[in-house]
C-alpha cells in the first residue's frame, strides 16, 4: 500500500516538474470562433501546420454555437477572460475598436499599403488611422444555386442570365397540386435568409437606385428604384406565382429537399449542399438587371488580436494571425469551408475561376458591395416587415418601402448619434 | 467557542437558525437581489456591453413610451395572459374533474396528461411549427388539402399567429394544472359530498356550492402561476417564429422576446433593462394581488 502511494506521488511530482518546465518555454494562445464544422476543421488544419512551423507556440481553439457567439465574445473580452485571437463579423468590429478591446495590427508586420494592394477592396473598411484593426481569411458572396435535375426535367438549358429570364425559368419550374397549392417553387424567397441582401445591394441597384449614402448612415432607397425593386421581388409571389414566402419553412431547406428550382444563397452554403445526398446542383452568377447592371453582396469574418494578449502572447497571436491570413491558409479555407480567399492573388487563380462551383462566387466578388450594418438583424427585420406588409396586408410596394426606409433610418440614427 | 457556551438555549437556537438561513440569504442577495438592483440601475444608463456605461437619465423610459413596437408587444403579452390563463384553467379543470371520477387505468391516464409538461418546450415548439407549415410539409394543412379544404394560414397571419403559438403553450401546461387540480379535488373531505347526497342535492349544485369554493386556494395558486407563465412566455414564440422572431409584423412578439432582441441583437443593454423593469413591475403587481387574494381572513 505504502509503495503504491509513493509511486503515485513520484509520478505526480515528476509530471508537475515536466509541465512547469514546458510552460516556461512554450506560449499558449487561445483562438475563438463560432461552431461550424467545416470552419472548425479548417482552423484545426491550420493550427497543426502553424504549430509544426512554430513548435514553441500552442494554439487552443474554442468554439461556441453561432446563436451565443456574439454574446459570449462581448461578455468575455471586456472581462479579460476571452481569446487572444478572435474571429469577429466585420460589422461588429467598430464597437470593439471604440471600446479599445482590439489591438491594432503593428504597421511593420502588417503594412497598410501592402494590405490595401493585396486584399479585395472591401477589406479597406478594416483600416483606421493608418493601421489595420483586423484581417479576414475569407470573404463570401452570393450566387444563384440551381437544381440541375429539375432543370433537365423542365427542359431548361441553363441558369437565367437576367431578371426577366429568371421569371420565365422559375415559371417553368413551379409545380402545383390539384387545389392550386404550390408543391415545388421555381425560386425560393424569404427575407430571413439571404434575400434581404439581394434586395438591398443587388435589386435596388439594378433598378437604378442606391440603397444608402457612401457611409451607410443614411437610407436612400425610398424612391422609384426602391419601390420597383420591391415590386419586382413581391411580384414573384403575387403576380407570377413562382414562389411562396416561408415555403417548407426555410428557403435552404426547400432547395436541399429538391423542392425548389433556384435558390439565392452565400458561398458558405456550398459545404452543406455538398453533403446532401441525391441533390444535383449548379451555381451561376446572380442575374443581371434590366440595363445589364450586375451587383452582389459580400461579407466577411475578420481575425483580430485582443488587448488581453500582451508580451510574448501578443507576439504569438500576431504570428498566428499573419499565418491564418496568408495565401496558403486562404486556399486551405477555400478547400475546406468553401469560402472565398480574401486576396485576389489567392482567389483569382485560373483554377479557382474556372471552378464550376467557386467560379461564379469569385466573379461576383469583383462587383460586390459590403453593407455596413449598425444592427444587422434589426435592419433585416425592416425589410422582412416590408414584405409581410405587402403579402399579408396588401400594402403597395411604394408605401412598404417608405415605411421600411423610415424604420431603418431610425435604427441608423440611434446607432450613430 | 467559549462565547457559544455562555449563550442561553434560546440564543443558541437563534445562532443555529441564522447559520442555516445564511445560505439562502446569501444566495438571494448574490443571485437575485444584486442583479435585480443592477438591472434597475442599468435602465438609467446606456451600455453596449463593450464600452463604458454612460448615464442616460430617463431617456430609455421615454423611448419606451414613444415606441409603437413596445405598445404592440405590451398588448400581445396581455393577450397571451387573458386568453391563455382562463382557457387553460377551464380545460384542465374539466379534465381533472372527470379524471378524478375515472378508476380505470387512472395512473396511466394521469401520466399521459402529464407527459407534455415534461417535454422540452423547444422540441415541442419545433414540432408544432412543423404541424403548422403550409403544403407540402405541414401536417394540418396536408390534412386540410387532402379533404379539399383550402389551407389555413396558422403562423402566416397577423391575426391567427398568436393563437397558433398560444395553443401548444396551453397544451403543454395542462398536465401540471391537472395534477394540481386533482390534488385539490382529493383534499376536499368526502363527508361534504356524502352530506350533500343525503340531502339529495344535484351534481351541478355540488360543483357550484362545494367543489369550486373549496378549490379556491388551488384556483388562486394556478391563476397566479399560469399568469406569470404567460406573462413570461418566450420559448414557444421564439422557437416557432425564428425565421421572423415575434412576427409576422410583431403580431406574436411578447415582452420577453423584445427584451432579448434589444439586448442580444441590438446590444442596447440600457433600453433592454428598462423593458425588464417594466416586466418586473407587472409581475410584482400580479404577485402582490395573489398575496392580497389569498390572505387569511
Amino acid at each position: 500500500m505504502k509503495s503504491w502511494k509513493n509511486t503515485l506521488m513520484g509520478i505526480t511530482a515528476g509530471a508537475t516538474i515536466a509541465l512547469s518546465a514546458g510552460a516556461s518555454q512554450a506560449v499558449e494562445i487561445e483562438y475563438w470562433q463560432y461552431f461550424f464544422e467545416a470552419r472548425v476543421n479548417a482552423i484545426d488544419t491550420l493550427i497543426e501546420k502553424f504549430e509544426a512551423e512554430n513548435p514553441d507556440i500552442t494554439v487552443n481553439q474554442t468554439t461556441f454555437p453561432y446563436a451565443d457567439y456574439r454574446t459570449k465574445v462581448a461578455a468575455a473580452i471586456p472581462a479579460g477572460e476571452g481569446p487572444d485571437v478572435v474571429q469577429l463579423f466585420y460589422g461588429w468590429l467598430n464597437d470593439y475598436v471604440e471600446a479599445e478591446l482590439i489591438s491594432p495590427l503593428p504597421v511593420d508586420a502588417f503594412p497598410p499599403e501592402q494590405i490595401r494592394a493585396e486584399f479585395f477592396p472591401m477589406v479597406q473598411a478594416m483600416e483606421k488611422d493608418g493601421q489595420y484593426m483586423a484581417l479576414p481569411t475569407a470573404v463570401r458572396s452570393l450566387a444563384l444555386f440551381y437544381n440541375t435535375r429539375l432543370f433537365e426535367e423542365a427542359g431548361i438549358d441553363g441558369p437565367p442570365k437576367t431578371l426577366d429570364e429568371l421569371i420565365e425559368t422559375a415559371a417553368a419550374l413551379t409545380k402545383t397540386d390539384a387545389a392550386g397549392n404550390i408543391t415545388q417553387v421555381g425560386i425560393t424567397t424569404g427575407m430571413n435568409a439571404q434575400d434581404h441582401h439581394w434586395v438591398r445591394e443587388v435589386l435596388i441597384r439594378q433598378f437604378g437606385g442606391d440603397p444608402y449614402t457612401g457611409d451607410y448612415q443614411t437610407v436612400t432607397y425610398n424612391d422609384d428604384a426602391g419601390a420597383a425593386a420591391l415590386q419586382w421581388y413581391s411580384d414573384l409571389q403575387n403576380k407570377h406565382g413562382v414562389t411562396q414566402a416561408g415555403f417548407m419553412d426555410e428557403p435552404q431547406a426547400a432547395f436541399k429537399a429538391g423542392r425548389a428550382g433556384m435558390h439565392i444563397d452565400g458561398s458558405f452554403r456550398i459545404g452543406a449542399l455538398n453533403k446532401t445526398r441525391g441533390l444535383k446542383w449548379g451555381v451561376a452568377e446572380l442575374p443581371a438587371g434590366p440595363d445589364g447592371t450586375q451587383s452582389n453582396y459580400s461579407s466577411y469574418w475578420v481575425n483580430a488580436v485582443t488587448t488581453k494578449a500582451e508580451g510574448e502572447k501578443e507576439a504569438a497571436a500576431l504570428k498566428f494571425l499573419a499565418f491564418i491570413t496568408s495565401d496558403e491558409a486562404m486556399q486551405i479555407w477555400l478547400d475546406t469551408v468553401g469560402e472565398l480567399p480574401a486576396k485576389p492573388s489567392a482567389g483569382l487563380t485560373d483554377a479557382n475561376r474556372a471552378d464550376p462551383v467557386f467560379g461564379p462566387f469569385i466573379s461576383g466578388l469583383a462587383y460586390a458591395k459590403t453593407t455596413i450594418f449598425a444592427n444587422e438583424s434589426g435592419q433585416r427585420q425592416v425589410l422582412m416587415d416590408a414584405m409581410q406588409r405587402i403579402l399579408l396586408e396588401g400594402e403597395t410596394p411604394e408605401n412598404a418601402i417608405g415605411i421600411a426606409a423610415a424604420e431603418e433610418q431610425a435604427i441608423l440614427d440611434g446607432y450613430y448619434k | 467557542m467559549n462565547w457559544y457556551r455562555k449563550l442561553s438555549i434560546k440564543q443558541k437556537q437563534v445562532v443555529w437558525a441564522w447559520s442555516f438561513l445564511a445560505i439562502p440569504v446569501l444566495f438571494y442577495t448574490v443571485i437575485r437581489f444584486y442583479p435585480t438592483f443592477g438591472a434597475i440601475v442599468l435602465s438609467f444608463q446606456n451600455w453596449n456591453l463593450l464600452g463604458a456605461k454612460t448615464w442616460a437619465g430617463l431617456e430609455n423610459y421615454q423611448r419606451l413610451v414613444a415606441d409603437p413596437v413596445f405598445w404592440k408587444v405590451f398588448s400581445n403579452t396581455f393577450i397571451y395572459l387573458l386568453l391563455g390563463t382562463p382557457i387553460s384553467l377551464v380545460i384542465s379543470f374539466v379534465i381533472a374533474y372527470h379524471l378524478d371520477k375515472v378508476n380505470f387505468l387512472h395512473a396511466t391516464i394521469r401520466a399521459m396528461y402529464f407527459l407534455p409538461f415534461m417535454t422540452s418546450a423547444v422540441a415541442m415548439a419545433w414540432l408544432w411549427r412543423w404541424f403548422y407549415q403550409p403544403v407540402p410539409i405541414g401536417l394540418f394543412n396536408n390534412i386540410l388539402s387532402s379533404l379539399g379544404i383550402s389551407q389555413f394560414p396558422f403562423l402566416n397571419s397577423t391575426f391567427w399567429a398568436l393563437p397558433s403559438v398560444l395553443a401548444p403553450a396551453v397544451w403543454a401546461g395542462l398536465g401540471f394544472q391537472i395534477i394540481i387540480f386533482m390534488a385539490g379535488l382529493r383534499s376536499i373531505p368526502q363527508s361534504y359530498y356524502e352530506a350533500a347526497q343525503i340531502d339529495g342535492v344535484g351534481p351541478w349544485t355540488i360543483l357550484r356550492e362545494i367543489t369550486l369554493p373549496l378549490l379556491k386556494p388551488t384556483i388562486v395558486f394556478l391563476v397566479v402561476f399560469s399568469s406569470i407563465g404567460f406573462l413570461r412566455i418566450f420559448d414557444q414564440v421564439f422557437n416557432m417564429t425564428t425565421n421572423d422572431p415575434g412576427g409576422p409584423l410583431n403580431s406574436t412578439k411578447p415582452l420577453v422576446l423584445m427584451i432579448y432582441d434589444t439586448a442580444f441583437n441590438a446590444f442596447n443593454m440600457g433600453y433592454a433593462a428598462a423593458q425588464t423593469v417594466v416586466l418586473f413591475t407587472i409581475l410584482l403587481i400580479v404577485s402582490l394581488l395573489q398575496l392580497y387574494v389569498m390572505r387569511e381572513r
